[in-house]
């Protein structure tokens, strides 16, 4: 167990390394610099002298040979300095780890909607003894993932906030401005939750054991709880890693349709601006929570079924 | 998802929607006499990167900035003259190389301490030390010498060559005056609010980015511009700037009282606000119009009649009509109408295909199989780099695209970032450049053409620019300012240096509580005005 963990903490720095590298390669890739985004600006860059944006460049160290300021941005990083952002001229780290607060409000409240919602349709789907009804809620999922969040953000807020005016349209202040944004992130990720679930459950309910149980004289449901969810839940918390980003990636959106301050925030005004301190911040913190969240998986697998286990015992 | 499909999918919504529900009327109450106190909710489309407004050029930021500084004069929007504001007088020597302003009394910063000669140059110093990052400031002072205190009241700022448009870039918020403790503090930390202290009829509050910024009413101010309409406090208790970025919740967050101003409406939500309660206040930018700037070194631009061609190839009313709004003008100069000495060129800017074609013609430019005209071999074709810096940008420029096709004229055009269009503006690499530029000033004529500054036509030696623009920069005397800027407008136009299009607009809209939000001469904000009712 131990040799496990340690194999998988080195794979996990390496992912990181390889995050922090890949980004920064790619974003000097692109061209056109954050310098020359700042200061062209508002009046395309008019007063700016070859010379003023050579001194600038200088300023923030993007005149060094570019291995040396990949060596210099990684060794700060190792501390947790990413260095001052371009646009704003705050920290870098400061700003990423103070958007994170109200994302992960609205993303942890999605997520308790989404396995609310994504669960309880794959149950009912699989439970119900109607045909037509199971078929009905099963074709929910494929229809929610098929929704472009943004629109269902526009929608949400044209209805709720426009015209009932029950909830308020902008802002971070407050439960109330939890609700839209949160529902808006919970419809695709229920969506992968609800489907997965749903198609493993059908596949346990066709198991032998399953059947058995049934023609002992089980309830339904007390086989659907008592033996299904056990075996069925394995997959589903395979995709938790996919969840995890699905809310990442999805509060850029819906951090945009509803105004509010977060990680999505951030991240699209960094990457317009080609603000690598903020961008590659962002990208580092985003990789260690995948990194994180998979290996909390990977631990609770053999909590979760004991042949997992087995397997791991005789393989070491 | 780009911001016009995204605002025609709410548009679509917002059919759906209304069609189920009748929402009720706003009621357009008398607003009576301007009543002090209360909040301003303003929804703003971008997060202004930062606060200070000796540093930043964009309007998201500088309509923030403005109501924290003064400035030494104030220009009125109506005439473009240069007025009174935290200097009583001022003159200037006969080669416009130094200004003498003199202060008034009793102006403070909102630390306490006096708005007297020394912080005026310390303000003016640390403007030049910016460098670059004085984005708008290190243009107006290229070619700042330095300031002397004469005595405590009295300043005279120096320049290297006649500088006529210094004062005018005194009358705006990036030479606005910061107290000396303020340069205590870092650029980055003034960027973020820290130390930025002014003596402007706000003072600054907080900054959340993204989210929010809060000014409050500046106790005890009474050094207004003499172009203010009321004098002593402003009226609002607190400014509060939300940032909105998406068009459709902006509009229909003010339609449903949740703010009560809104900057930056598109042209697609215009008529949300017309005629029922709303208000929709506008205002064209001064400066130079959004236009295809030719390098007359590249191409087929090199032929004078080619880019004479494009000038009248273009339907400008066609252009404001459907892509934009009436709002919107169709452009008549080089210079936008609400530019000191702008010039009505209109007759050399009007829709004539015949003549563009007859041209074209002349100069040996003969119809190719696919339409497009072709000499020697060579295709009548030019490329034009933009960046997305106005949303319709790219609508305007596919239909001058169009335009141009009838008269065998291939413009392709290309969307860059606004970073990397920076890079190919300076490289020199371009054939037409799309932009405009905000500028209350002829002199940014000079600052775009003349071949000793950014000459982005790369003119040589010997152009018919130079002449005018120089002396336009020579002298403050409206007489002779205004027949050499006409000359130099003429001309650039006559030679094709440029194919002016269609004059940028501040579009606004608030409800029926919101009053006197209106616009500085260079169409930014100016709230000392501004009140709220029945809150």
């Amino acid at each position: 167990m131990t040799r496990y963990l340690l194999r998988r903490i080195l794979q996990a720095v390496f992912v990181l390394w390889a995050a922090f590298t890949v980004s920064f390669v790619i974003l000097y890739l692109l061209p056109g610099d954050a310098v020359s985004a700042k200061l062209g600006g508002g009046e395309a860059g008019l007063s700016v002298t070859p010379e003023q944006l050579a001194a600038a460049k200088a300023e923030y160290g993007l005149d060094d040979p570019l291995p040396l300021q990949y060596g210099k941005r990684l060794l700060a990083a190792l501390h947790g300095d990413f260095g001052r952002s371009i646009a704003t001229g705050d920290d870098a780290t400061n700003m990423v780890v103070s958007a994170l607060p109200p994302t992960l409000a609205v993303t942890g409240f999605a997520l308790v909607l989404a396995i609310l919602f994504g669960g309880g349709i794959a149950f009912a789907g699989t439970l119900t003894r109607h045909r037509w009804l199971g078929n009905l809620l099963l074709a929910l999922p494929p229809l929610g993932i098929s929704l472009p969040p943004f629109w269902v953000g526009l929608l949400l807020v044209q209805f709720f906030s426009f015209q009932l005016r029950l909830l308020p349209a902008l802002g971070s202040n407050g439960f109330e401005s939890l609700m839209l944004p949160a529902i808006t992130l919970a419809i695709p990720t229920g969506a992968i939750i609800g489907q997965v679930l749903a198609k493993s459950l059908r596949t346990q309910l066709a198991e032998p054991y399953a059947e058995i149980a049934l023609a002992k004289g089980a309830s339904r449901s007390r086989v659907h709880f008592g033996h299904l969810l056990r075996n069925a839940a394995v997959p589903t918390l395979t995709i938790a890693g996919v969840v995890a980003g699905n809310l990442i990636a999805g509060s850029v959106i819906t951090e945009t349709v509803f105004s509010r301050d977060g990680l999505g925030r951030v991240t699209s005004s960094a990457v317009t601006a080609q603000d690598i301190p903020v961008v590659q911040a962002v990208i580092v913190l985003a990789a260690l929570v995948f990194v994180v969240i998979n290996l909390l998986v990977d631990l609770v697998y053999p909590v979760l079924d004991p042949r997992i286990r087995h397997r791991e015992t005789a393989d070491a | 998802m780009s911001r016009t499909a995204a605002t025609s999918l709410l548009a679509l919504t917002a059919l759906v929607v209304t069609a189920c529900s009748s929402a009720g009327g706003s009621t357009g109450a008398d607003a009576g006499p301007p009543k002090p106190g209360g909040t301003l909710r303003l929804g703003i489309s971008s997060s202004p990167d930062c606060v200070d407004p000796q540093q930043v050029g964009t309007n998201a930021s500088l309509n923030v900035g403005r109501q924290l500084v003064d400035s030494l004069t104030d220009q009125d929007p109506a005439t473009g003259e240069i007025k009174p504001w935290l200097a009583e007088k001022w003159e200037s020597n006969a080669d416009s190389t130094a200004f003498t302003f003199h202060l008034r009394d009793g102006a403070t910063f909102s630390d306490g301490s006096p708005v007297d000669a020394t912080a005026v140059k310390t303000s003016f110093d640390a403007i030049k030390a910016l460098g670059p990052k004085s984005q708008l400031g290190s243009g107006y002072l290229a070619v700042y010498k330095g300031t002397t205190v004469v005595d405590p009241k009295t300043v005279k700022i120096e320049f290297s060559v006649p500088s006529a448009q210094f004062l005018q870039a005194s009358s705006t918020m990036s030479l606005g005056v910061l107290a000396p403790a303020a340069y205590k503090k870092t650029a980055d930390q003034r960027c973020q609010g820290d130390g930025l202290i002014g003596s402007g009829p706000f003072v600054f509050e907080s900054l959340k980015q993204n989210q929010e910024i809060v000014l409050t009413k500046r106790k005890g101010y009474n050094w207004g511009s003499s172009l203010f309409k009321h004098q002593g406090e402003a009226y609002l208790d607190k400014i509060a700037y939300k940032i909105v970025p998406e068009p459709g919740v902006r509009t229909g967050s003010l339609a449903s009282a949740q703010l009560d101003a809104i900057t930056d409406v598109q042209p697609v939500d215009e008529p949300q606000f017309t005629g029922n309660g709303f208000t929709e206040p506008t205002r064209p930018n001064p400066g130079v119009v959004f236009n295809l700037h030719a390098n007359v070194t590249k191409g087929v631009l090199t032929d004078e009649k080619v880019r004479q061609a494009v000038v009248k190839g273009i339907n400008r009313p066609e252009v404001t009509n459907t892509v934009l709004t009436p709002n919107y003008k169709p452009a008549t100069s080089i210079l936008g109408s609400a530019t000191p000495f702008y010039t009505d060129l209109s007759p050399l800017l009007a829709y004539d295909p015949a003549g563009a074609t007859a041209l074209l013609e002349s100069a040996g430019w003969l119809p190719g199989p696919d339409g497009i005209r072709t000499k020697n071999g060579q295709r009548l074709t030019a490329k034009v780099v933009f960046s997305l810096v106005f949303n319709q940008n790219k609508s305007v420029l596919e239909l001058v695209q169009q335009q141009l096709r009838k008269i065998g004229f291939d413009l392709r055009i290309e969307q860059r970032t606004t970073a990397e269009s920076v890079q190919i503006t300076q490289s020199g690499n371009y054939e037409y450049l799309w932009y405009n530029t905000t500028r209350a000033d002829p002199d940014i004529l000079r600052n775009l053409f003349s071949t000793k500054a950014n000459n982005r036509s790369k003119l040589s030696a010997g152009n018919p620019v130079d002449a005018p623009l120089d002396a336009q920069s020579s002298t403050v005397d409206p007489a002779k300012r205004k027949p050499a800027a006409e000359e130099a407008q003429r001309a650039i136009i006559e030679h094709g240096y440029s194919a002016p299009v269609f004059e940028l607009t501040q579009v606004l809209a608030h409800g029926p509580n919101a009053h006197g939000v209106g616009f500085e001469a260079s169409s930014r904000l100016q709230l000392f005005d501004a009140w709220v009712s029945g809150s």
